[in-house]
């Protein structure tokens, strides 16, 4: 019997499937929530541009992903899509990337693009560690936590990023994780076809290099802990600072309109080249 | 490339005319007529002048000028862009231009055609900030990591802004790749007249389109076309070690040979093509000395050579319009029968060392630092010094 | 969405295929199944990793939870 060919697989560059994630890699499941998404709002990746920067996460677009793919530096994949953006505002411009290249070595991009609002879906996948470089601490890595880089404890507290996104004024941010895959999925498509900055923190595991940090070196241990941890941000409007201490609040943070930023641009640009030719006909 | 409507309304109100501005807005004007689409840009003295006058004229062309939070967003902005199919330019200073290293690497890399200004400053670090130099010059050389080329062109004058920077545009599209305007801020801060040509006379360069996205990265060709975004290709764009199709390899060895010789060739085997300079030699023929030097630095020196042939003194003069890649072979020729090469510029001796590399005679550099151009009597005194 | 899509799949017979050889072994499937119907089998694939093998297909009401949640695309369910 020939093997199955899964439906997704023609959003894939299926040659060169199956994808390097480790076993239980949280990015596969990030990859396949993706793909689910684009399906099924119909979206053409014909009309996509899909940016990455460095790291594990920055793989789910490039290469697995098949769009036009663009795959960055380190931290400044925000940056890059915004030219690509402003230049193309007609297409779906999204940013696939972890925590380390967002929030860590590119937050100042990240701040200032949920800032102008301009019309992206950064989906930032947090596995709380740098994976790909061995395991080093993140600015997503909770305190207490033993790393490469902190090898007696990280004394650090860790980045509520999506809660720093709603500060900096982006139109949509939501937060979940890898367990939570149905709305995960749901949250992309709204957040690929809503306009103005969107974000989507992504909980995720990395059974490999930081889960056995940690105790948790199965994926499945992982995934028990996030059921078990996530609470619904609408069942955390009455709870105390200490009692959400070691919940990951799931779920829409903020959903809200304001003026977008390429749009912005573009009027702004009409306008000009409008009066420039009202002056031209007056003058005759 | 043509322009389109928006451009040329814009445009037309401008050819023809002489302006008496700065170098800076020079080099602004100078990329509205090459077609600019797109400018990201972060303020710095003494660049800022082409950022604002950008901002406030772009958008009457049709194109969009924006601010962003750093020069590392800005120089990855305009590579974005320019894979839209856009024309694309950044403009900077030494702290932004040092700032920007690692994407201009990602451009070269990935071969994305677009220009980058750096209106030099005396540094290293925030040195004098108002203060013109010429210290960036081996750092546009090698200032990002790993092995590449690249082109970059120094303008003497305000007039010179505005016409490189048109040539700028033309390279960066012809080879694929990121071209540097070194001006300084000597050349961005005077005031000079411009004449603006006339649209038609301007012939603008087009990027090659490539047949299949397959060969975006390589192919037979040592510049391959590009496929633009939005064309349902799936182009794949990365700064990582590719193959002709974009796809990674970053463990093969002979893939990265394949690719960064042909990076590195496509630049130094059309070196002839690409090289500018300009040369003055003395009438008699006869000269032992000569001058080499580039940008403002070049202002003082000519006029010194002047003074010294007024002495009767023979003197030859090169100036290099393009400072990378280095004119070996014009350096070479002018040198030949040189025994003293003086080299002014604006730094404790930079090019010199390029320059040594390449003659038999003799190099002198005269530095100048400080943020003060050399003046014409002190090039004048070194030149008196060794001519007989 | 999601519950519409449940809603979708709730009638009809459903296929379960699992690509054998994109398996990384990483029992996602096996665990969060609402209605178990995977177990962990001693087979390994050409890589090395113990397959999840299908224990009683009609226990299945097609809700693809473990066709989303697998990292590895290497489930297909099918409803007939």
């Amino acid at each position: 019997m020939s093997e199955p060919r899964h439906r997704l697989m023609g959003y894939v560059r299926e040659e060169i499937m199956p994808h390097r994630f480790c076993s239980g890699c949280g990015c596969g499941t990030v990859l396949n929530a993706f793909t689910n998404a684009v399906e099924g709002i119909d979206l053409d990746p014909g009309r996509m541009v899909c940016v990455s920067g460095i790291g594990c996460s920055s793989w789910i677009p490039s290469p697995y992903f098949k769009s036009d793919t663009l795959h960055t530096t380190h931290g400044r994949p925000i940056a890059f899509a915004t030219g690509v953006k402003m230049m193309r505002p007609d297409l779906t411009v999204v940013v696939i990337a972890g925590d380390g290249d967002v929030a860590g070595i590119g937050g100042n991009h990240l701040i200032h693009a949920a800032r102008r609002n301009i019309d992206l879906s950064v989906f930032m996948v947090n596995n709380m560690i740098y994976g790909m470089t061995g395991g080093q601490v993140a600015p997503t890595t909770p305190a207490g936590v033993k790393t490469t880089t902190t090898p007696h404890r990280n004394v650090e507290p860790p980045f509520r990023v999506a809660d720093l996104v709603v500060a900096a004024g982006a139109g949509y941010v939501a937060r979940w994780t890898t367990y939570h895959a149905f709305p995960l999925m749901e949250s992309m498509q709204n957040a690929m076809t809503r306009k103005g900055f969107s974000f989507i923190e992504i909980i995720s595991q990395c059974p490999e290099n930081y889960g056995r940090r940690i105790g948790l070196r199965r994926a499945i241990d992982f995934l028990k802990m996030f059921k078990e941890k996530a609470i619904r941000i609408e069942k955390t409007r009455d709870m105390s600072e200490e009692e959400l201490k070691d919940r990951i609040i799931i779920g829409r943070l903020c959903d809200r309109d304001r003026p977008e930023f390429a749009d912005e641009m573009h009027k702004l640009t009409a306008e000009q080249v409008a009066g420039l030719k009202a002056s031209k006909e007056a003058a005759g | 490339m043509a322009l389109d409507d928006n451009k040329r309304q814009y445009l037309s109100r401008l050819e023809g005319k002489t302006y008496f501005i700065l170098g800076d807005e020079a080099c602004a004007y100078g990329a509205l007529f090459a077609g600019l689409d797109f400018f990201a840009g972060y303020p710095i003295t003494p660049a800022s002048e082409i950022a604002e006058l950008i901002a406030s004229e772009l958008p009457k062309a049709g194109g969009i000028s924006i601010q962003m939070e750093d020069e590392l967003a800005s120089m990855a902005a305009i590579v974005g862009a320019s894979w839209t199919g856009a024309r694309t330019m950044t403009a900077t200073s030494g702290p932004g231009f040092s700032l920007m290293q690692e994407n201009i690497g990602y451009a070269i890399m990935t071969e994305s055609p677009c220009v980058v200004v750096d209106v030099q400053r005396s540094g290293p670090s925030t040195g004098q900030a108002t203060k013109p130099a010429q210290g960036d010059v081996l750092q546009a050389r090698w200032g990002t990591h790993g092995d590449h080329n690249i082109i970059a062109l120094a303008p003497n004058s305000v007039q010179e802004c505005f016409d490189l920077v048109l040539e700028c545009f033309d390279l960066a599209d012809i080879y694929r790749t990121p071209v540097i305007l070194l001006m300084d801020g000597e050349v961005g801060h005077i005031r000079e007249s411009v004449v603006m040509p006339q649209v038609s006379s301007i012939e603008h360069a087009s990027r090659k389109i490539a047949a299949r996205s397959a060969e975006v990265f390589g192919g037979e060709e040592l510049v391959p076309g590009m496929i633009h975004y939005g064309q349902g290709q799936n182009v794949h764009v990365t700064g990582s070690t590719h193959l002709a199709n974009g796809m990674r390899d970053v463990t093969t060895p002979h893939v990265h040979d394949v690719l960064i010789k042909r990076i590195y060739d496509k630049i130094d085997k059309n070196r002839e093509k690409i090289v500018r300079v300009e040369t003055d030699l003395d009438d008699k023929k006869k000269a032992r000395v000569g001058v080499i030097s580039y940008g403002a630095s070049a202002r003082p020196a000519r006029g010194a050579v002047r003074a010294a042939r007024a002495k009767g003194k023979s003197v030859d003069f090169l100036r290099l319009v393009t400072i990378w890649p280095f004119a070996r072979t014009q350096v070479a020729d002018f040198a030949k029968d040189l025994d003293i090469i003086l080299v002014p510029e604006m730094n404790l001796g930079q090019l010199s060392r390029e320059v040594e590399r390449f003659v038999s005679g003799e190099v002198v550099s005269v530095p100048r630092i400080g943020g003060i151009p050399h003046t014409v009597d002190e090039i004048y005194d070194a030149v008196m010094e060794v001519v007989r | 969405m999601y519950t519409g899509l449940l809603e979708r799949h709730r009638r009809g017979s459903k296929l379960i295929e699992i690509t054998e050889n994109l398996c990384k072994g990483c029992e996602i499937c096996i665990e969060f199944c609402p209605l178990k119907v995977f177990e962990k089998s001693d087979k390994l694939n050409r890589k090395g990793y113990y397959l999840p093998i299908v224990t009683d297909e009609d226990l299945c009401v097609g809700c693809r939870l473990c066709e989303l949640l697998c990292p590895e695309f290497a489930i297909v369910i099918t409803n007939e």
